[in-house]
């Protein structure tokens, strides 16, 4: 039973993006609609829990001199794999995420929990930690195209849900939220909720003011 | 038959730290990416081209869209299409040696039988090779020539780029300039491709008065019928297009097809 914490840990507790501040740049560059956020989770998922099963497979005889480097080999192989396969199946789609599935190869996520994790265990709880960093990731970025398709455009997956102005309804689109610093807004909101709720997420201080005495 | 299970094993149970065993792991993790990486790129390329095909049919719709009053012509002439005819570059005139249909002019380019050496001087567009037919698409309204797109390439920044143009029956005025593919890099030379670039092209005069081929892609700002502004921050993106049209309207591209065009008619 203790394997379903590897799935459960990284949604809320461990979020990736919420408490260790992974992913952030493709979190804002894909998140203006909810179809792309979907589109990007799906494949860093796909690709999390991958390269997770490969490395952990061949854990015990990856030399420690060029870990790094055969790590980064299998990620960056599956990566190309899913960046062909949407750019075949998903081409619209494809060519709206244009780098940023290519770029999933340099997300801090894949290659954190495979050096973190999936080096040091057995393939099936690699496996599952890899889908619960996905889906955890996933989560923040669907939270995140929601919030920001519905307000800059009112629609939900291209699906008008207010009619707005420009249409002859009533609801204002708020521009900023298709730029990518609303993105940095909500995510930072979104930490403070999860971290009120949660305080134990809240880091100590690295130094603290002095409190200086009031001088006469 | 036992021996090569032998030596696997032998290897695999030499310790992590051993420079055989490094360099062992290196080659095969690298074979093993470079199989499944490259198998899956050739398995999914028919499928990928034929996206890449649809698009470019509709970036041509939406080029004819562009033109005004094209679609009114169309419908008088009563086509929902344009004509596609191949052209002998070396002769420059029509042939029917060839279908259009399904036609590869980049596949056709690398093939010796089919296609010509660029000296390197005359090789502005940085191609290398040019194919010997080429299709063109044209509009005729009563036997009279109402629109001629001529299909074209160059070598970008860092890919191949192609595009459509569009000219005026006149054959020195840009109906429009359409780029169709392209790889160049995202949000800086993929800008070429942006509908803002395309406006700046209709109305522009490709050669001046004795027919020499002017246009050209500058990067202040463009001053009369023979410059058009450069993408900003994509200088050598934009120039490959200026580039490109000074090759393909010249005598190694379309140049002797349209020089007979404009003196014998359709």
């Amino acid at each position: 039973m203790s394997l379903i914490r590897h799935v459960t840990a990284p949604l809320i507790d461990q979020n990736p993006v919420t408490l260790q501040i992974l992913g952030i740049c493709s979190a804002l560059a894909v998140t203006t609609s909810l179809a792309t956020a979907l589109t990007m989770s799906i494949a860093l998922t796909v690709v999390l829990v991958a390269s997770a099963t490969v490395i952990s497979l061949i854990r015990h005889h990856i030399p420690s001199a060029i870990r790094l480097i055969v790590q980064i080999t299998i990620i960056a192989s599956m990566v190309i794999v899913i960046d062909e396969v949407l750019q075949a199946y998903a081409f619209a789609i494809s060519q709206r995420l244009s780098i940023f599935v290519g770029l999933i190869v340099t997300n801090c996520l894949v290659l954190g929990r495979a050096e973190a994790f999936a080096m040091r265990n057995p393939v099936l709880p690699s496996a599952l930690d890899g889908l619960g960093n996905g889906l955890g990731y996933s989560l923040i970025l669907l939270i995140v195209g929601t919030i920001r398709e519905f307000f800059g455009a009112g629609t939900l997956f291209g699906q008008a849900v207010v009619t707005t102005v420009a249409d002859g309804g009533w609801f204002q689109p708020l521009g900023l939220m298709q730029l990518a610093p609303s993105a940095f807004f909500i995510i930072g909101l979104l930490v403070w909720a999860i971290r009120s709720l949660r305080p134990d997420q809240i880091e100590t201080p690295e130094y603290t003011l002095q409190q200086q005495e009031a001088r006469r | 038959m036992s021996e090569p299970q032998n030596f696997w094993q032998r290897f695999l149970a030499r310790p992590n730290d051993d420079r055989a065993k490094t360099i062992g792991i290196a080659v095969i993790v690298a074979f093993v990416c470079a199989v499944v990486v490259a198998t899956t790129s050739v398995m999914l390329k028919p499928l990928q081209d034929a996206h890449l095909e649809a698009e470019r049919a509709a970036r041509m719709e939406a080029m004819l869209d562009t033109l005004p009053g094209m679609r009114a012509v169309m419908e008088e002439a009563g086509v929902t299409a344009l004509d596609v005819r191949m052209v002998d570059l070396a002769e420059g005139w029509f042939t029917d040696e060839i279908e259009p249909a399904g036609y590869d002019a980049i596949g056709a380019a690398s093939n010796p039988e089919t296609s010509i050496a660029i000296p390197a001087e005359a090789d502005v567009a940085g191609i290398g090779r040019r194919e010997t037919h080429a299709p063109v698409y044209l509009l005729q309204r009563d036997g009279e020539l109402m629109l001629l797109v001529l299909p074209m390439r160059a070598a970008g920044y860092q890919s191949t780029i192609t595009a459509m143009l569009a000219l005026e029956p006149d054959l020195r005025t840009v109906a429009a300039l359409t780029v169709t593919g392209h790889g160049e890099t995202p949000g800086i030379g993929a800008r070429i491709a942006d509908p803002a670039f395309a406006a700046r092209w209709p109305g522009k005069q490709v050669a001046d008065d004795t027919g020499e081929i002017v246009i050209e892609v500058v990067r202040a700002q463009a001053t009369g019928p023979y410059e058009v502004d450069a993408v900003s921050g994509a200088t050598r993106s934009s120039n490959a297009i200026g580039s490109m049209l000074t090759f393909w309207l010249g005598d190694l591209g379309y140049g002797p097809f349209l020089d007979r065009l404009e003196q014998e008619g359709l």
